[in-house]
């Protein structure tokens, strides 16, 4: 069943849960979409018949969400899995994730797109080495909210002793991340229900909201209109209609900040400003676009602007840039070597790019720097320093996902190799980032 | 201001659709008359107006159309000055690249695949836009926005690209091609409410109308277009109900259900009512437990 939500009103919120079975994480999953009614009744009586037919005790709503044939037989999630449910103040998309170590490529990629992560403990066994590093991940990929929910209460005799000394710990660490997050430590027991959907009966000590309170709640993309304004090009609108002749509309998607009508513009990389005449939708211009909507820009010079282009404003440049330092998460099988080179995909643009050496490596185990490294394998984590053939128009990912972000693509197979987050630059004097740029 | 769910939907949409329009040199977008083909082509008119929807419209027409839908299509093409191209299953066929099912529930849901790749072959196309959405079936929870697939069209769901933020990677060798979900995000909510905000006209057949069917293993299914193959005893068991259809597709695998939902609000209230998915009435998806994962791996839509 869907909710119905009120579409002049209802927000999107998008999260991810890292965590295994063992956690309770599939039983958290289950839990929210089947108190928020958004398990239909085929779906569960398919999950009933399987569960029945593999021999599990209990419906294993797992089932749910691993749909390939080899996670059904292996009883694994191997992938990111992409769950909807609503209610009346939102909707809400779940990228589901495993939590193992050789699944860390998958959390990457479900948390680049999160505005909020779910980080499960087992009430019993506390802060672990895998909360560790799930907390890493998201403070790594700059999410900014992050509910740390202490399940299995039940378990602990729905302690409070428990609960705040869990807590503490996480508190302790999570000061160190590599960026700041928002923590909203939740006591619940997602096999009974309590605190997930209604609040418990058992922990009146709790005084905070129940899990899905605060996932309707929770405000996310703060400040975004107030940041440095971005717009990547991504189509040119030519028309070539009696109606339209002289038409010629720049298509993209907001990346942040604003752009108004009569606001003067810099195109990178041609370097000449112009002003802005007309900013179009389908259905009607617009004085000022919204930040993550699609326009269509017209600007009052002619001036060569294609795809892999981007408008900015002259008061608060782009780094342009053809030497970086960047955290990247590595996701192939084959490995990354020093002076490898990939096609570099960043925001509509490709570049080609080498790399020049490996600063250094993460510890995903102990979140340690290593040094002296040449090589990265696997869901390996780390920061390298790249050197590009042409430059790109970015930000460092601390303050802008979108232009902060890219991914390498393999030049023979053309898979998608790694995700990279940009630290800094490291052109030139006028560069404010390149004087600490060889710092670690 | 924050963005609404269906202004953030429409706009990674049209985003999607731009970069499939950028990144491939002759996509094609499938239209099947149904509603998610509707919007998807709805948003494309969208993301490139006031210049026309830069690649065509592609149906594969199995020959089991519901007339209406065929009647809608092409005023809906004429209407947002698209051009289609049809790929025909019956050409298939008589060309013997195909053989035609028999018996009760012989469709030619299947035999489309064959029809879609050669299609594909014939006219170059490289990229091939769908209405598919992740929250239609299990098998396509895990699918990308960008899906890649091999020279014989094939679908390796463990080797798939990962996609990170909004970087989309349609990279390719001579003879690939991708298949692109724009609407991956979408629920079959969203897509009412957005046919419903947008006032988006659908074929009648969404509506609720009076037609004869037969009750097949608790689906409901056309009795009026003579694409479906009645068994003696079903003959005498044919009712007028007052019916409409959830999705619309292959007459002979396409199940009504009972309703009275006349207008867009009484469908938005019935599907937030609803207790059966809406593939539930899908006889294609029945037919095994990974039905849908094994005809994508084969090249199926």
């Amino acid at each position: 069943m869907d909710v119905q939500l009120n579409p002049e009103e209802s927000s999107l919120l998008r999260f991810t849960t890292a965590g295994s079975v063992d956690d309770g994480k599939s039983t958290l999953i289950g839990r929210l979409l089947y108190d928020c009614k958004s398990i239909f009744e085929d779906q569960l009586a398919a999950v009933e018949e399987s569960s029945k037919r593999r021999g599990d005790e209990h419906v294993n709503l797992a089932l749910l969400t691993d749909g390939l044939r080899a996670e059904r037989e292996q009883g694994i999630t191997i992938d990111v899995a992409y769950r909807y449910f609503a209610t009346p103040k939102r909707k809400f998309i779940i990228a589901d994730t495993p939590g193992h170590v050789q699944y860390t490529r998958n959390m990457v990629t479900g948390a680049s797109t999160a505005d909020l992560a779910i980080i499960l403990i087992d009430a019993r066994q506390g802060v672990v080495e895998q909360t560790r590093r799930h907390a890493f991940l998201a403070g790594l990929l700059r999410i900014q909210q992050v509910v740390l929910a202490v399940n299995k209460m039940d378990l602990v005799d729905y302690d409070q002793k428990v609960f705040d000394s869990i807590c503490a710990d996480f508190m302790r660490f999570a000061a160190d991340l590599e960026n700041p997050v928002a923590i909203m430590p939740i006591p619940m027991s997602a096999l009974n229900g309590d605190n997930v959907v209604d609040a418990s009966e058992k922990m009146s000590w709790y005084s905070g909201p129940t899990l899905l309170e605060h996932l309707e709640t929770v405000k996310v993309h703060l400040g975004e209109a107030h940041v440095e304004s971005r717009y990547p090009v991504q189509w040119v609108i030519r028309p070539m209609s009696d109606e339209h002749h002289d038409y010629r509309g720049y298509a993209g998607r907001v990346a942040s900040g604003s752009f108004k009508v009569g606001d003067e513009v810099i195109a990178y990389p041609a370097g000449l400003t112009s002003k802005i005449t007309g900013i179009h939708t389908f259905n009607g211009d617009c004085e000022e676009t919204e930040p993550a909507l699609s326009y269509s820009i017209e600007l009052a010079d002619e001036i060569d602007i294609s795809r892999g282009d981007l408008l900015a404003k002259p008061e608060n440049p782009p780094h342009v840039t053809q030497n970086l330092d960047a955290m990247i998460c590595w996701f192939s099988e084959k490995k990354m070597k020093t002076r490898g080179r990939y096609y570099l995909r960043h925001t509509t643009r490709e570049v080609r790019a080498v790399v020049q050496e490996v600063v250094y490596k993460v510890d995903i185990t102990t979140l340690d720097k290593v040094a002296e490294q040449t090589e990265f394998s696997m869901n390996d984590i780390g920061c390298i320093r790249l050197r590009l053939a042409t430059p790109i128009f970015c930000d460092a990912y601390s303050v802008n996902r979108i232009t902060g972000s890219f991914v390498l693509v393999d030049e023979q197979t053309n898979n998608t190799v790694a995700a990279g987050m940009i630290v800094r630059t490291l052109d030139g004097a006028d560069d404010p980032d390149a004087a600490g740029a060889y710092a670690i | 201001m924050s963005l609404t769910h269906l202004q953030y939907l429409e706009s990674e949409a049209i985003y999607v659709l731009r970069e499939t329009a950028a990144q491939f040199q002759k996509p094609a977008l499938l239209f099947s008359g149904g509603k998610d083909s509707i919007v998807m082509a709805w948003l494309a008119r969208k993301a490139f107006y006031p210049a026309r929807i830069p690649f065509p419209l592609l149906h594969v027409d199995t020959g089991h159309n519901f007339p209406e839908a065929m009647t809608y299509r092409d005023e809906f093409v004429k209407e947002i000055r698209a051009n289609l191209v049809v790929g025909l299953v019956q050409k298939s066929i008589d060309e013997g690249r195909v053989v035609e099912e028999k018996g009760p529930n012989a469709s030619r849901n299947k035999l489309q695949t064959v029809t879609l790749l050669d299609t594909i072959e014939e006219n170059e196309f490289d990229a091939c836009l769908g209405g598919g959405r992740r929250d239609e079936e299990k098998a396509r929870a895990k699918e990308r926005f960008f899906s890649h697939r091999d020279s014989f069209g094939q679908w390796d769901p463990k080797n798939q690209r990962p996609e990170l933020w909004n970087i989309f990677n349609g990279r390719k060798h001579f003879g690939e091609h991708f298949r692109v979900f724009p609407l991956s995000n979408w629920t079959e909510m969203d897509v009412w409410q957005y046919i419903r905000q947008e006032k988006i006209p659908l074929p009648s057949l969404y509506f609720s109308h009076q037609r004869k069917v037969i009750n097949r293993h608790g689906q409901l299914l056309d009795t009026e277009t003579g694409f479906v193959n009645l068994l003696e005893e079903e003959k005498a068991k044919i009712q007028e109900m007052t019916i409409r259809f959830r999705t619309v597709g292959d007459v002979t695998c396409t199940g009504a259900v009972l309703s009275e939902a006349a207008t867009l609000d009484d469908i938005v209230a019935e599907v937030a009512a609803a207790r059966q998915t809406e593939r539930g009435t899908r006889a294609d998806d029945r037919r095994s437990e990974t039905a849908m994962e094994d005809r994508k791996k084969e090249g199926y839509f």
